[in-house]
């Protein structure tokens, strides 16, 4: 849904014959994109956070609000917005409310580079995916924010082992797409997608290159490190409830919390996306030419049936296994996944230079 | 860090939660929309405390041997018609008020399993909050009233020598 609601500014040029220019055609990215973070962490709350989790442990989930539950979120944001927003006396004020703001900004930002059909994107820009890992990392600043100007020990604590956390897997994140990109030979997403639709697996090209395959290794680095980017369980001891009370959140009241809220799940849904296009093929579909106009309606549902793939995996994961303990949360970043990629890189460049 | 990551437990633990997701999917959950749909608690559930006034004698154990005291129990002494023609009349304890205060009551069951009459049984009802934190004091009336809702003792395991014993009704 997301997917095609972005590239409803792009298609409009192609499929509608429709000429717009260039403001028309910015406002309608900006309108959009300020539609696509929000729906986008309804859907992950919704179909994940409620149902699935309730289904993983055997209950229902909310049942009450809407059918089966489904307009409960709407019922959670208007109890945030109708809060009381609190600042502890402390606090140092300008930082404390801006630290959210922050947060959220990041998280659209991630959003523009991510093409989701054939001329789909909010700005096709040559270094995407390094834009795109540039900033969704712009978040952390965000948290460390939040953290030291709470003026609360446990949002300290909590703020610096998300800073902890984030440098230590940030290096394995970028380092696993090093090896995609060495693959595709470009740091643009929508050249990847090309790529790995006309990729070929050791000579045979049957459905293409998705990078999952060659990539495997990549991949599972990458999935492991956005889970903890997203500081989503096994990896979550910024917030953790039993450690830290509720870590950099823990003084954050009303739509100021509503704020860290969608930038987590809006995030959650961002980096889905971004790994489907990196490792699943994007938007492209196998034996379906790239250019055809079926593509321009096509390609976004693919890319969202994708990115709910991924994202099921990344919340599987979150309800399956127990929180690390934060030194081994280091030591295995530090000691395996970074050696890891580091490895999976030379094999890469070695690889695309004999083949 | 553990010496090598366990894959096949990792792997065992997603599958666990699959496996109930799917169940969960195909069966429904173990849990009910309660205020829409009321879950039928065990037979042997400690809900209330119902009370058979008749089989009552006054004597006191449950009230003492309550770890929180919140039993009331007050009585009088009655003299009643002689069993037999001729006889001396009898003197009886008569109740006068027989009062649980559910918000002190801890639901040990101490009071059920001492009392000696039959006077006292578990009930599995447990709808009886209240706004008011004094109107959890059920009078005698009331736990008379419970007394419908105790279900017969639930039969001996297979060979047992001894017979199931009779709810007073």
């Amino acid at each position: 849904m997301s997917g095609a609601v972005i590239s409803a500014a792009a298609l409009a040029d192609p499929v509608l014959a429709v000429e717009l220019a260039y403001w028309q055609q910015t406002t309608l990215k900006v309108v959009l994109t300020l539609i696509v973070v929000p729906t986008a962490t309804a859907i992950v709350v919704t179909v994940f956070l409620f149902k699935m989790m309730a289904g993983m442990q055997s209950r229902m989930g909310p049942m009450d609000a809407g059918p089966y539950g489904l307009i409960q979120l709407g019922a959670d944001g208007l109890k945030f917005l109708q809060k009381e927003l609190l600042s502890p006396v402390s606090a140092d004020k300008g930082v404390y409310a801006l630290a959210p703001v922050v947060s959220l900004v990041a998280t659209f930002m991630v959003f523009v580079v991510i093409p989701v059909g054939p001329n789909g994107f909010g700005s096709n820009l040559r270094t995407g995916i390094f834009y795109a890992l540039a900033v969704s990392s712009l978040s952390v600043v965000g948290v460390l924010m939040a953290g030291w100007s709470s003026a609360n020990k446990y949002a300290l604590i909590g703020g610096i082992r998300a800073g902890g956390q984030l440098i230590a897997y940030e290096l394995p994140l970028v380092l696993a797409v090093i090896g995609v990109v060495i693959q595709a030979g470009s740091l643009n997403l929508q050249d990847i997608v090309v790529a790995q639709h006309s990729g070929e697996i050791f000579g045979w090209g049957g459905i293409g290159n998705p990078y999952f395959i060659t990539q495997f290794v990549g991949f599972v680095l990458f999935m492991i490190s956005i889970q903890a980017e997203l500081t989503q369980p096994p990896f979550d001891m910024p917030v953790a409830e039993s450690e830290v009370v509720g870590g950099w959140q823990v003084e954050y009241s009303g739509f100021q919390f509503l704020y860290f809220y969608i930038a987590e799940f809006g995030a959650a849904f961002g980096f889905a996306a971004i790994a489907s296009t990196l490792f699943l093929g994007g938007w492209a579909v196998p034996f379906v030419a790239l250019d055809a106009g079926i593509m321009h309606i096509l390609g976004p549902l693919v890319l969202f049936g994708k990115t709910m793939l991924v994202a099921f995996f990344i919340f599987w994961v979150r309800f399956s296994y127990p929180r690390f303990r934060e030194d081994q949360l280091q030591q295995f970043a530090w000691k395996y996944l970074i050696p890891l990629s580091l490895v999976n890189i030379l094999a890469t460049g070695i690889l695309k230079v004999v083949f | 860090m553990p010496s090598k990551p366990k894959v096949p437990g990792l792997v065992t633990g997603l599958g666990v939660t699959m496996k109930t997701l799917l169940t969960t999917l195909k069966e429904g959950s173990v849990t009910v929309e309660y205020p829409h749909e009321k879950e039928e608690p065990p037979t042997r559930a400690r809900g209330v405390i119902a009370l058979k006034s008749e089989n009552c004698t006054v004597c006191m154990l449950c009230s003492r041997s309550c770890p929180d005291w919140c039993i009331y129990i007050e009585g009088h002494k009655e003299k009643a018609p002689p069993r037999r023609e001729g006889g001396k009349p009898r003197t009886v304890a008569a109740l006068d008020r027989f009062d649980i205060d559910y918000a002190l009551c801890m639901y040990c069951g101490i009071c059920v399993e001492v009392c000696p009459f039959d006077a006292l049984f578990w009930s599995p009802e447990f709808e009886y909050s209240e706004f008011h934190i004094a109107n959890l004091l059920h009078d005698e009336t009331r736990l008379n009233e419970w007394m419908e809702t105790v279900p017969d003792h639930l039969p001996y395991e297979a060979g047992s020598e001894a017979k199931v014993k009779k709810v007073p009704r």
